[in-house]
């Protein structure tokens, strides 16, 4: 297997952008992964939220580290520049682009084994930096380019393929990323694109890191009976508690929603973040508050999806670092380099 | 231990052991800066337990007229204000030398030695005298132990009394009880001992253009002026120093001057494999970015230091080396890190490797790097170590020329792609086995896919043998094409026609050419090569095939440079001899002459035309 292109023949009826761009322009290459697997879902609903949003696509840096998840930035965005990194240390690349140049809009697809295994402290301290990116954590409980080991987001009693049972407590990126100070934590199913676009779009709108944890069901090693990260036991649990809908700064707001309790968040962009609490006095502003909640709905066997925190108000790493708002990788040598001059009176303190 | 005989001016070295954390190292940097403004070649070793208070600390200055001031380890003078170290400080003392101390307190007689001369001053009881409180007492005895030896050694009192005024001018206070400290251990001494020793120092002018500066504060300035906008690191020492260098020099020097705010990023990464990571970021997305660390972050970032030589991503990365293995000896110093630094990583990789000698070149090396980094789009590594990166050595002032501009490789932007057919990422166009990169955020033509799994020649993935071959074929192409570009070589020609060769890098330029000379007053002629980067120049093959014999110096346990001349220079084993110094201290020219000496002498057993009838320090 090298590389499958997909035939770049556009049907002249297909829906363009402001860009003047289909959304077949924000695909990538045929993906290789086994049919029926979530990820692939997450794809599409990534290609969906990009072009919604009018992002050029070589205005994107996507970023990935290694597994399954890692393949997908290959199948979208193929105008943008991607990076594979090595295992879990996806974060430190992208905090570097980032660093370099801020003006680009991120991306980082992992997966369960990346995240929260062996990149665990990479994924914290890339929330305490509060890189502006939007971090997609496909989540499917097990390692499926070794064939079926558990992962640490696996539950207790959930069972591999082969009928062992796991026994440790699984690490949940969503109570861990509220409990570290991340101002964007949001949970979704593969497959409810109609939940996952709008917080994808939410998600790159947000001035910092935003982590969608993506409940994405490994259709070869962990869809069968027994297995609590399969589509069957997903679509049983999932409990939506907060439902979110994106609104771009130039488009009117009218509301589709017409019951419940709804709320909005500005954006740093000036774009708007709709959301109806489904959950009676759910609050995704108060982090103590929705870390309790989700703790008890997850106790319940219940998995609660939607927008589960947001804070805008949050310094992000070039607020933190105080750096300049032009991008640092395009700055004249004549503003970087002090010259001779200066070479000199710093050397008359070493005399 | 051969009692000196001739006349001593400018030409001792000296010891003085202290309790860390007790403020003695501002005291010993200004004596040793008074001395350098003096005009007299001197040197400075900071020997420094891996603690932060209360354990025995040492530091060396060695003064040589001709400019000889590697570290020694014979000392004519040892200020001996650590009882709990007298034992071991009074046995360092060559014969006919004197020791020191705080005479408040007997010496315990046991320590007493017949051939050295001990000089008690009651420093404590001074202090106790001089200054109230608890804490100024403790500093203030070290700069009293300066004004002694400023009468002792003949040091001129006037400049040690303006660097202390440059030092605290502010602060009245403080400057006025280090002037106390200072008049009153200098006229204790000249009151109660014969001053000055037969050591002692004279005003000379050899050091005119130079400066005193330490390796990690020149190698910070290096990334400043070369226009570096990332620095991510995780604390190790011996090379922290060099970050807060490069963020000093920042918070300076790239400052926006209309809104505040910087021209750099400064990342404090939660560890070394971080730090590697960003740097990589910030490369590939067009920023100069480096890191410093020493062997164990090194350990830590081999794995995308892997990814950075497959995938070709620019990177600087200073190694301030020190004792290994796992966490050694933290504070010492050695060479043991090239293998692992030339060959870093998994699979087959070879990088490019900097070795400055000394403070001058981690400067000029520095620039280099990044040049290098972005020409050869790969990791490029700038190996100092502790004695160069901590202490401050004398070298000729730094220069620039302001018409120089980065070298920042073969990058198409989005003009440059509108040009291009096809862009592909790996595709050797041009034959030098550089490929062209583009920068993320240009145009959709440039995007390609940066990976550190199999690729082909076009970027695509690929577990095909052929494909990947001709990829790997071309990367051992274009790092050997690196050995044109390295800083060149170093040759010291011996004063008469030479058969005998010697090659060391980095910091043991100094104890080899003052072996070199020592060995000429032998009879023993050697050139000296000293090579300055990795891959090798040509005429490191060149050098070792135009001698009979060839020395090479390693400051590591296994001989890391011998076994890298015979695998990567093709020197012939049997024409190298290798002489080791491991031990965590810097090469003193003993250890260089005892072993050509001990080889000459096995080769064939005659008596040099010389002996040694004295011993220089």
């Amino acid at each position: 297997m090298t590389y499958i292109a997909k035939p770049r023949v556009h049907h002249p009826s297909l829906p363009k952008n402001a860009l003047g761009l289909t959304r077949r322009d924000y695909e990538g290459s045929m993906s290789t992964l086994c049919a029926g697997c979530g990820h692939d879902s997450v794809t599409a609903a990534i290609i969906e939220a990009f072009w919604r949003l009018e992002i050029p696509p070589h205005r994107v840096a996507k970023l990935s580290g290694i597994g399954c998840s890692a393949k997908t930035p290959t199948y979208f965005l193929g105008g943008a520049h991607g990076f594979n990194a090595v295992h879990g240390r996806m974060p430190a690349i992208a905090s570097g682009a980032a660093a370099a140049n801020r003006e680009l809009t991120y991306i980082g697809v992992s997966g369960d084994g990346d995240s929260l295994s062996i990149g665990l402290g990479q994924l914290c301290h890339a929330i305490r930096r509060n890189v502006d990116m939007l971090y997609v954590l496909e989540n499917n409980g097990v390692y499926g380019l070794t064939k079926g080991q558990f992962s640490a987001s696996a539950e207790i009693g959930s069972k591999t393929k082969r009928g062992e049972a796991n026994r440790q407590a699984p690490i949940d990126p969503v109570l861990l990323a509220i409990s570290l100070g991340a101002t964007f934590v949001a949970r979704s199913f593969s497959g409810d694109k109609a939940q996952l676009v709008p917080l994808l779009e939410a998600g790159i709108a947000h001035k910092g890191f935003a982590l969608i944890d993506v409940i994405s069901p490994c259709v070869t090693f962990n869809d069968h009976e027994g297995s609590t990260r399969s589509y069957q036991a997903t679509r049983e649990r999932d409990v939506e508690i907060v439902s979110a809908d994106f609104v771009p700064p130039a488009e009117e707001i009218t509301s589709s929603y017409t019951m419940g309790d709804v709320a909005h968040v500005t954006m740093h962009d000036g774009s708007m973040l709709r959301f109806r609490r489904v959950a009676d006095g759910y609050d995704p502003t108060d982090r103590d508050a929705a870390w309790a909640y989700i703790q008890a709905r997850q106790a319940a066997g219940e998995v609660p999806t939607g927008l589960l925190f947001v804070d805008t108000s949050v310094p992000d790493m070039h607020d933190l670092l105080e750096t300049v708002e032009a991008p640092l990788n395009v700055l004249p040598f004549e503003e970087l380099c002090p010259g001779a001059a200066v070479l000199d009176s710093i050397q008359a303190r070493w005399v | 231990m051969t009692r000196p005989t001739q006349d001593r001016t400018n030409r001792f070295a000296f010891k003085i052991a202290t309790v860390n954390g007790t403020g003695s190292a501002s005291a010993n940097t200004l004596l040793r800066q008074a001395i350098f403004r003096m005009g007299i070649p001197v040197s400075g070793k900071n020997l420094f337990p891996s603690n932060i208070q209360g354990l025995p600390t040492w530091y060396e200055i060695r003064v040589n007229a001709d400019g000889h001031v590697a570290r020694t380890p014979r000392f004519d003078l040892m200020v001996a204000m650590n009882p709990a170290s007298y034992a071991r400080d009074i046995a360092e003392v060559v014969s006919g030398g004197w020791v020191l101390y705080d005479s408040t307190r007997p010496l315990d007689r046991s320590l007493l030695r017949d051939d050295v001369t001990f000089l008690g001053i009651p420093f404590a009881a001074l202090c106790a005298e001089k200054f109230a409180g608890v804490r100024e007492r403790i500093l203030m005895k070290n700069i009293m132990y300066v004004g002694a030896l400023t009468a002792l050694l003949g040091v001129e009192l006037d400049v040690v009394r303006a660097l202390l005024s440059e030092t605290y001018g502010r602060k009245q206070a403080l400057l006025d009880s280090n002037y106390t400290a200072i008049d009153v251990g200098y006229e204790h001494a000249r009151a109660h001992l014969a001053c000055p020793l037969p050591i002692r120092l004279e005003r000379m002018d050899a050091l005119a253009d130079h400066i005193l500066v330490d390796g990690n504060t020149a190698a910070a300035l290096g990334c400043l002026f070369a226009g570096a906008t990332v620095a991510a690191w995780y604390p190790i020492t011996p090379s922290t120093s060099m970050i807060e260098a490069f963020s000093s020099f920042a918070a300076k020097y790239r400052k926006d001057p209309a809104s505040g705010k910087r021209r750099v990023a400064i990342l404090q990464a939660e560890d070394e494999l971080a730090a590697a990571g960003m740097v990589l970021g910030a490369t590939w997305n067009g920023a100069r970015a480096f890191t410093a660390t020493s062997g164990p972050g090194i350990s830590l970032m081999s794995e995308f230091i892997g990814l950075a030589y497959y995938a070709e991503i620019p990177g600087v990365f200073f190694d301030v080396q020190r004792v290994g293995p796992s966490t050694g000896m933290p504070t010492r110093t050695q060479q043991g890190d090239l293998l692992s630094i030339v060959y870093a990583s998994h699979g087959d990789t070879k990088h490019i490797a900097l070795v400055p000698a000394d403070p001058h070149e981690c400067f000029t090396h520095a620039v280099a790097a990044f040049d290098l980094a972005e020409r050869f789009q790969t990791p490029v590594f700038v190996v100092s170590d502790l004695d160069i990166g901590m202490n401050d050595w004398v070298v000729p002032r730094l220069r620039w020329d302001d018409t120089y501009r980065p070298d920042r490789g073969k990058v198409l932007d989005a003009a440059a792609l509108e040009r291009v057919e096809k862009f592909s990422r790996y595709l050797d166009s041009d034959g030098d086995g550089i490929p062209y990169r583009t920068l993320p955020g240009q145009s959709a033509k440039g995007a390609f896919f940066t990976r550190g799994s199999g690729h082909d020649r076009f970027g695509r993935y690929t577990e095909d043998p052929p494909a990947y071959a001709d990829v790997m074929e071309r990367l051992a192409r274009k790092i050997e094409n690196a050995a044109a570009h390295v800083p060149a070589s170093e040759h010291i020609p011996a004063a008469a026609p030479a058969t005998v060769g010697l090659i060391a890098i980095g910091s043991s330029r100094r104890a080899v050419i003052e072996a070199q000379a020592r060995l000429a007053e032998l009879g023993i002629h050697a050139d000296f090569l000293r090579p300055c980067g990795f891959p090798f120049a040509p005429d490191v093959a060149g050098f070792i095939a135009a001698h009979d014999i060839t020395f090479v110096v390693d400051q590591n346990r296994d001989a890391q440079l011998h076994h890298l001349l015979i695998m990567e220079a093709g020197a012939p084993r049997e024409k190298l001899h290798s002489i080791t110094h491991f031990g965590g201290y810097p090469l003193p020219a003993d250890a260089v002459v005892d072993g050509v000496l001990a080889a000459v002498q096995a080769a064939a057993p005659v008596e040099p035309r010389r002996r040694i009838v004295e011993v220089h320090s």
